[in-house]
């Protein structure tokens, strides 16, 4: 494999298991518009771990998920406690806040970063991201993703079937709290060098449009819409410059076509694999 | 107060601004009964439907769920103590599966973590998938389980939104227009299925203003108007009230009625 195509991959894999930890909240109605925040938690977390402490990697990476879950544990309370746009934004301020405070501190190596001296291969990245996208799938197919879903559709209906919606919201944000950290932390070990400039607001952005274009009825959002900006930006490199104005008015288009995002419940139904066999067998019965 | 009381109303009052919407209203109602809950409109009907689910909170008085105090409990834990409602608006999740959203209603008989960790949609058969199947089949409903519930008419939708109330096993079921929008045969097939689930099942709380269809469902009725009981007794006896008549057709029309030589 090429360089450029293996550099490619990582990011697309980092990429994914981000998505995916913006994902898991949004399927229970919360948009984190904070994600490069709980990515550098991750990044950070594993890059001193790595670094200062000097511990391997299996206890990095695990630990830098474990921060990054428990933050977004904590965040969740007060973040929950808001409603709609002021949530967003609170999420927002919350990614700030973390990318100001690695910059100023010094004990995170402030401007100049961090290195990281333990190298993670490619296989273990794609690895991590194949187990997450199986998560995020098996999530969605039990009770508390049905629940999850249920809260975002109508949280008022919800809670009147003795459906917890708090309890279930703040599972929701730790467990995406944990894998925004678990990319975060394979970030750090792939590149070897973590700098708070990365984890900025347009990171935030740009993930949160992944899933959201995606869509966030099923866990095949965050992969198809990862896998579109992840190679749409490649293949419009010919262009040149205009490539951002030929992305930005993707984007647009998209949301104007499907603001329920390219992947609906109806359609992962109609295009499963049990249905397409069940559809088989009865053409077989007919004949 | 006993187990043989299935809900009791004491006192109960909601204001909105200046206005009053529910004024001191009281009642008991027997475990098993059936009871049609009418009024014109804005009567204060929804919304006492609403402060005893817990969509609101009650001004004053008591709400008594089973001989259990519930005005200061939240609506969740309201449902778990036995109270199921639907919408007079269908409010369906409309991103769920038919399947879905009744299993939803199913909630509060699901305890435990691995339960709800066991990923039910991956399984082709389990427990709780049979029974919501089930109680479509008892329903009368012959659809798709895997549908989009949007893609279904008013109608089925409407009966979707019953079973689905019904799935947590309540002790009272508070349903609001069930009748509303349904054709003739709809209406049928609904009354015999209510009739049928009430056969040593939920008691029934109805808001309706099919009046045919409150005849042959319930025995009782109570009439709200502006807030206030003025009526509360057989259903057959609604029609002869003077003060339910004047509440839908005003005063002078009853007068003029009474005064008609025709009469």
């Amino acid at each position: 494999m090429s360089g450029y195509a293996s550099g490619i991959l990582a990011i697309f894999c980092i990429n994914l298991i981000f998505a995916y930890g913006i994902f898991v909240p949004a399927a229970a109605g919360q948009i984190n518009l904070g994600g490069a925040g709980f990515q550098a938690i991750g990044a950070y977390g594993a890059a001193w771990l790595s670094s200062v402490a000097m511990q391997p990697m299996w206890i990095t990476i695990p630990a830098a998920m474990l921060i990054a879950g428990l933050v977004g544990f904590l965040i969740s309370f007060p973040v929950l406690r808001m409603r709609g746009v002021y949530m967003v934004l609170a999420t927002f301020a919350f990614g700030e806040a973390v990318a100001g405070f690695l910059l100023w501190t010094q004990f995170f190596g402030g401007a100049i970063g961090m290195v990281v001296p333990a190298h993670i291969e490619l296989p273990a990245i794609c690895g991590s991201a194949a187990a997450v996208t199986l998560f995020a799938f098996y999530l969605m197919a039990t009770r508390f993703g049905m629940i999850a879903r249920s809260i975002n559709d109508d949280e008022a209906v919800a809670t009147l079937m003795g459906v917890n919606a708090r309890a279930t919201q703040v599972a929701a944000f730790t467990i995406g709290g944990a894998l925004a950290g678990l990319s975060g932390a394979l970030y750090a070990h792939n590149f070897s060098f973590v700098e708070a400039q990365y984890f900025n607001s347009f990171l935030s952005i740009y993930i949160l449009l992944f899933v959201l274009i995606g869509g966030v009825q099923t866990a095949w959002g965050p992969l198809v819409g990862t896998l579109f900006f992840t190679l749409l930006p490649e293949v419009l490199r010919i262009g040149g410059s205009w490539r951002y104005v030929v992305f930005g008015a993707a984007i647009v288009l998209m949301m104007a076509v499907r603001p329920q995002g390219i992947v609906t419940r109806l359609m992962a139904d109609r295009l499963s694999l049990r249905r397409l066999l069940a559809k088989r067998r009865q053409a077989g019965a007919g004949a | 107060m006993s187990e043989k009381t299935a809900l009791a109303l004491k006192g109960v009052t909601k204001h909105f601004g200046g206005i009053t919407v529910v004024d001191r209203v009281s009642f008991d109602i027997p475990a098993g009964a059936r009871t049609a809950l009418i009024g014109p409109n804005g009567a204060g009907k929804t919304t006492l439907f609403n402060l005893i689910s817990g969509v609101y909170p009650v001004d004053s008085g008591s709400i008594v769920l089973a001989g259990a105090s519930i005005e200061n409990v939240p609506p969740r834990l309201r449902v778990r103590a036995g109270l199921a409602r639907s919408f007079q608006n269908i409010r369906l999740m409309p991103h769920l599966s038919v399947i879905e959203n009744v299993m939803l209603g199913q909630h509060v008989q699901v305890s435990g973590l691995a339960s709800r960790l066991t990923p039910i949609a991956w399984q082709r058969r389990s427990k709780w998938k049979e029974i919501a199947l089930s109680k479509l089949r008892d329903a009368g409903i012959d659809v798709d389980p895997d549908a989009d519930v949007s893609t279904l008419s008013y109608g089925l939708r409407k009966r979707i939104e019953v079973v689905r109330a019904l799935m947590s096993r309540p002790r009272l079921l508070m349903l609001d227009e069930p009748a509303a929008g349904l054709n003739s045969r709809e209406t049928a097939d609904l009354t015999a299925f209510l009739m049928s689930i009430a056969q040593g099942g939920p008691t029934l709380l109805v808001v309706e203003h099919d009046m045919s269809f409150v005849h042959e469902l319930c025995e009782r009725t109570i009439v709200l108007n502006f807030g206030r009981i003025i009526y509360d007794g057989p259903t057959r006896g609604v029609g002869d009230d003077d003060e339910v008549r004047a509440a839908y057709l005003g005063r002078r029309r009853v007068g003029m009625t009474g005064a008609s030589p025709a009469a």
